[in-house]
């Protein structure tokens, strides 16, 4: 559970680097939170997103996995078996 | 049924209110490649794509109104059920050998260049790396193909070998019998919306570690860049790493109609395999025609590219001193980066009443959810045309205050 906690701590964190307003939203987030409804992200903002959140736990998402992602939870449980590894190609951007 | 698209209605209504609609805009007469009758005007064109300013072009009329005549208004069906005409099989020849490759092979757009060819090379098992600015059509046929999709930063070559080697260690070992997955990076020569070119040399280099195929679509650099006009894959020095060019007949050629060309063995199976290809019908003999003419005059003569190069440095370097935030890369392309889509929409209303139409493009069509006013110049554009837009920019960004007045008026100012 704390491993998760970890994990949404830096998806706020990335997503706190994104453009306003979402990037003020960033510290409201928990595992509930609705990337669509609560996030107010489009489909193109959330494709960013998740570029964004690759790079940090360096890792591909194929776009079809994105499917079943509804709330941060889901992303983080996306992210987590990658949770390991160090973020060296992350480094400099 | 369309109530799904409440949001969509709200936004257009919105930028209705601005001023005249973007999507309304309908010409009334085209005057030649660079001037239209717009609601009993004349206006000067800067965006539409026509490069070179070929639609004009006697030769590729005569070409175009010949085969009209002996072959009549259209195919009526498709290559595969409804049979391949000559000019078909001719024009496919003519590409593959200005492109230096084995085969070719026509689409009917180059929208459905790029779903046929993806849908038809990429399957469940590949992955597909597309640049994350890429156009719509390569979205869609990635999606078609059922592979697994992933975007890598755009121009970065970098974030591309990442993605490439974490697959590779997610990688299954091949079954026997069955068929290895395989990897297909997609790029394109120029991007539609910034005007910016991909670093095609380094992107090559990454394809050559990785033992990935990669796809090129000119659809804006064919008959642009390069010394033959044989697009940014020529410029690059690249062609023996670039597996699959796709391009359209849309822009430079003044015509429409889209093709792949490869040297990959049994290439010619996509025509067996791509749906895009398969099931619509073929190019009418009079485009073909047109195209195969127009292409034939991108070979020959290369004053025209030399001139469309002069033209965007004029539009592009004249924007740059009045102070606009502009694309990277000097190309015919050239983007005018705005705060908003309501400044946006105000200053390509205040434009078309000036006499100069270009493109308003707005999120979500443009990368990073950017507002542009989009222009793009033809070598036919005179330098008489292109100073007037670039005054009428300028004087409509002082207008609004999104760029500094002149250096005559600060003064005057502050006095």
């Amino acid at each position: 559970m704390s491993d998760q906690a970890d994990v949404i701590v830096r998806i706020a964190s990335v997503l706190g680097g994104m453009a306003d307003p979402v990037a003020q939203r960033a510290g409201e987030i928990d595992a509930e939170t609705s990337i669509v409804r609560d996030l107010k992200l489009d489909s193109l903002a959330v494709m960013d997103f998740v570029m964004a959140l690759e790079t940090e736990f360096d890792t591909v998402i194929p776009i079809d996995a994105l499917s079943g992602v509804e709330t941060i939870g889901d992303l983080a449980r996306l992210l987590q078996p990658t949770l390991p590894r160090p973020t060296h190609a992350a480094a400099g951007r | 049924m369309l109530e799904k698209y409440a949001d969509l209605q709200a936004a257009y209504a919105r930028l209705g209110s601005g001023g005249r609609n973007p999507f309304s805009v309908a010409f009334e007469q085209m005057l030649s490649p660079t001037e239209a009758m717009l609601n009993g005007r004349p206006v000067l064109l800067l965006g539409t794509n026509n490069y070179l300013g070929l639609t004009f072009e006697r030769s590729c009329i005569e070409a175009a109104a010949a085969a009209l005549d002996a072959e009549g208004t259209g195919t009526t069906g498709s290559r595969i059920a409804n049979g391949t005409y000559g000019r078909h099989a001719a024009l496919e020849a003519q590409i593959a050998g200005f492109l230096g490759r084995r085969e070719a092979m026509l689409f009917t757009t180059g929208y459905q260049a790029n779903l046929g060819v993806l849908a038809g090379l990429a399957g469940r098992d590949d992955n597909l790396l597309l640049d994350a600015d890429s156009h719509a059509s390569i979205y869609d046929g990635a999606r078609l193909s059922g592979a697994r999709v992933t975007r890598f930063r755009h121009n970065d070559p970098e974030d591309l070998r990442r993605r490439l080697r974490i697959l590779d260690e997610r990688a299954e070992p091949t079954q026997p019998g069955r068929v290895p997955s395989r990897n297909l990076i997609v790029v394109e020569g120029i991007y539609s919306m910034m005007g910016d070119i991909a670093p095609l040399a380094e992107i090559a280099a990454v394809r050559r570690e990785a033992g990935a195929y990669l796809l090129v679509d000119e659809a804006h650099s064919l008959g642009v860049l390069g010394e033959r006009g044989r697009g940014l894959v020529e410029v690059a020095g690249v062609e023996a790493d670039v597996d699959f060019i796709v391009g359209t007949f849309s822009k430079s050629l003044g015509g429409i109609g889209g093709f792949c060309a490869s040297d990959a063995p049994d290439f010619g199976l996509l025509r067996l395999a791509s749906r895009a290809y398969m099931f619509t019908a073929s190019l009418p003999s009079s485009v073909v025609a047109g195209v195969s003419r127009a292409l034939q005059l991108v070979e020959e003569q290369p004053a025209p590219r030399w001139r469309l190069a002069r033209n965007a440095e004029r539009l592009y370097c004249g924007l740059t001193a009045a102070g606009f935030q502009l694309g990277p890369t000097v190309s015919p392309i050239v983007s005018i980066r705005l705060p908003g889509p309501e400044v946006a929409m105000t200053f390509w209303t205040a434009l078309l009443e000036a006499g100069i139409y270009v493109n308003l493009a707005l999120p979500p069509a443009t990368p990073d959810s950017k507002s542009l006013l989009r222009t793009s110049v033809s070598a036919v554009h005179s330098a008489a045309q292109i100073d007037r837009a670039v005054d009428a920019i300028a004087g409509i960004g002082r207008t609004l205050g999104l760029v500094p007045g002149s250096s005559a008026e600060l003064s005057a100012a502050a006095d």
